[in-house]
């Protein structure tokens, strides 16, 4: 069984993000790495390679200047290869045009049985790609999978719901998006972290894939404003002496709620 | 160009339209007129209720027998679309289905997609939505260029939901295409998970607990204190993704959006996807260890302390009462 898994290399989490004063788009030109988000997927297709006791897990991934940092954490975990689409006309492309990107990236691997990614990066949360990649593809999906097994040629997914969760089927080839908490990723090791360095990461341009890279002109939005939102002030902050509660039930008692 | 013709992705839950789907005929009809509704569902129960509202027309599938509604409904709006009635913009929820129906339509249509919006604004022809970055701190306006239909998917609660008084929607059956494979995932199963007391997202307070609890048996403090409130118990994403408590307890951006008039945050550090889903609470009381905890930040009132310590004293006091 073949997999696929999309993985979005991200600026630091830790680190504030920024808006190019330029562009207006976030700032992507530090150091980029594996979005957590995407650890769930990478070891979601590991464990499903495992068991059908045969295949490999391959990525794709679209960043700016070849970073290939973040897409290294995915090898050193266990993927086998990837294709990364690196393309300075591609910057400010909106998440259509990424997931023609990404779903052309899937081709040039002779597609798999299944591709996986995160339901949302962290960093731009759009929340699209998964399925819009879907139907680029032409292929059944599931979104907001929480639980995934595959039986013979079929997947069974539990899907997230407002209200709780769908049993779903689906034959393969197919598409899923998991949720964060789906399987708990593996660290990589050292010796994987050693592999990783060797492993083929193809960097290609949208040109190589046959994209048109629509970027800023095709984006079909452009950014007209930037302001900053209304902040909420902080009230009375006290460190607790032990009666603190006291405190609590007076600021109940005034709001008239107990 | 103006915008004549605006469309709703609708969902209805046990035989009524969900609260986002009001919310959005607000707006809507605020804008145009001319407001359709799309329904991946049986529209009988709810003609009357989305006309009330301001949906002039209803297009409604039927059950989808099992069908995610995700290609199926957004395949069925392609089919009307091609038929010759194109919106200019659509509206969609913030959720699971209404990204779905969105992106598939988006290919389809091959129109771009703006998400997490919390406002949309019409001025001659140029419609723009207003999107919250970096944990609501800056808000970033973006304007469509090319022609429609727009499509823009909306965080729950950022309308506020009010009748006109309109008369029962018409209703109109629409067939969804042949899917082909694209069509081939199939719901065989459907779980809810009970909770009882006063839903989540419309419970007047609620009381959350995070990583701070320490471990999932504390999370029964929550539940406790929440029940003296006659809240709703929440939860951070950390401890949903740790399996304390189902995922339909989660706050923040990728949980549900809340809005009460009292929000208790219990060893919750305030992740910035958390406070997207709370910062709109009337009045917040955190209780962390860490006094640089970022939630203080926006609490009305914080207590620097241990959970552990101050939350039974709190419920014992309560109970006292």
């Amino acid at each position: 069984m073949n997999v696929i898994v999309c993985v979005k290399q991200i600026p630091d989490p830790a680190t504030p993000g920024a808006l190019d004063g330029a562009t207006n788009t976030l700032k992507r030109d530090g150091k980029l790495i594996l979005d957590d988000s995407d650890a769930y997927g990478v070891e979601m297709a590991l464990q499903l390679v495992a068991a059908a006791g045969g295949g490999e897990v391959s990525l794709v991934s679209m960043a700016p200047n070849g970073e290939t940092a973040g897409m290294r954490t995915a090898l050193a975990m266990g993927a086998a290869k990837g294709v990364l689409v690196s393309d300075p006309a591609l910057q400010g492309s909106d998440a259509l045009t990424t997931a023609k990107v990404l779903a052309a990236a899937v081709k040039k691997l002779g597609g798999a049985d299944l591709v996986i990614a995160a339901t949302e990066s962290s960093d731009g949360y759009t929340g699209t790609v998964p399925e819009q990649m879907a139907e680029v593809l032409g292929l059944p999906s599931v979104t907001f999978a929480k639980k995934v097994a595959v039986d013979g040629g079929t997947l069974k997914v539990d899907r997230q719901t407002e209200s709780g969760y769908d049993e779903v089927e689906c034959p393969l080839p197919a598409l899923i998006s998991v949720t964060a908490g789906v399987v708990e990723p593996r660290y990589p090791s050292f010796k994987g972290i050693m592999a990783a360095k060797s492993k083929p990461v193809d960097t290609v341009t949208a040109a190589d894939l046959g994209v048109t890279p629509a970027g800023w002109a095709g984006a079909g939005q452009k950014i007209s404003n930037v302001a900053q939102a209304e902040a909420r002030q902080a009230g009375e902050v006290i460190e607790d002496d032990g009666e603190s509660f006291g405190k609590i039930v007076a600021f109940l008692e005034n709001l008239k709620v107990i | 160009m103006s915008v004549n013709s605006v469309w709703v992705f609708a969902q209805v839950v046990n035989g009524a339209p969900t609260s986002a789907t009001l919310e959005l005929l607000t707006k809507a009809r605020s804008l145009s007129s001319n407001v359709a509704v799309f329904l991946g569902d049986d529209a009988s129960s709810v003609a009357s209720a989305l006309g009330e509202f301001g949906a002039t027309k209803v297009y409604a599938t039927g059950n989808l027998g099992g069908k995610l509604p995700g290609v199926a409904v957004a395949s069925a709006m392609k089919a009307i679309i091609d038929g010759g009635d194109k919106p200019d913009l659509v509206l969609f929820p913030q959720n699971y289905e209404g990204r779905d129906v969105m992106s598939r339509l988006s290919v389809k249509l091959d129109k771009t997609v703006l998400t997490n919006s919390i406002d949309v604004s019409v001025d001659g022809g140029a419609v723009s939505a207003t999107t919250p970055i970096f944990g609501g701190n800056t808000l970033v306006t973006t304007t469509f260029t090319g022609e429609g239909p727009y499509l823009v998917a909306f965080r729950p609660k950022s309308f506020a939901a009010e009748s006109a008084g309109g008369a029962a929607a018409e209703v109109v059956s629409v067939s969804v295409p042949d899917l082909g494979a694209t069509g081939a995932a199939k719901v065989t199963a459907v779980h809810v998970e009970e909770t009882t007391g006063p839903k989540l997202d419309e419970a007047d307070i609620v009381v959350s607990g995070g990583r701070g609890l320490g471990e999932a048996d504390k999370y029964s403090m929550v539940e406790e204190l929440a029940k003296l409130l006659k809240g709703a118990p929440g939860a951070s994403r950390a401890i949903v993704d740790a399996g304390w408590v189902p995922y339909s307890y989660q706050v923040g951006q990728t949980g549900k959006v809340v809005k009460p008039s009292v929000y208790i945050a219990a060893g919750i550090s305030g992740a910035t996807q958390h406070m997207v889903g709370m910062k709109g609470s009337k009045n917040i009381i955190a209780v962390n260890k860490d006094k640089e905890a970022p939630i203080f930040g926006i609490a009305d009132l914080g207590i620097v302390g241990d959970v552990h310590k101050v939350l039974p004293k709190l419920i014992e006091a309560l109970k006292g009462r």
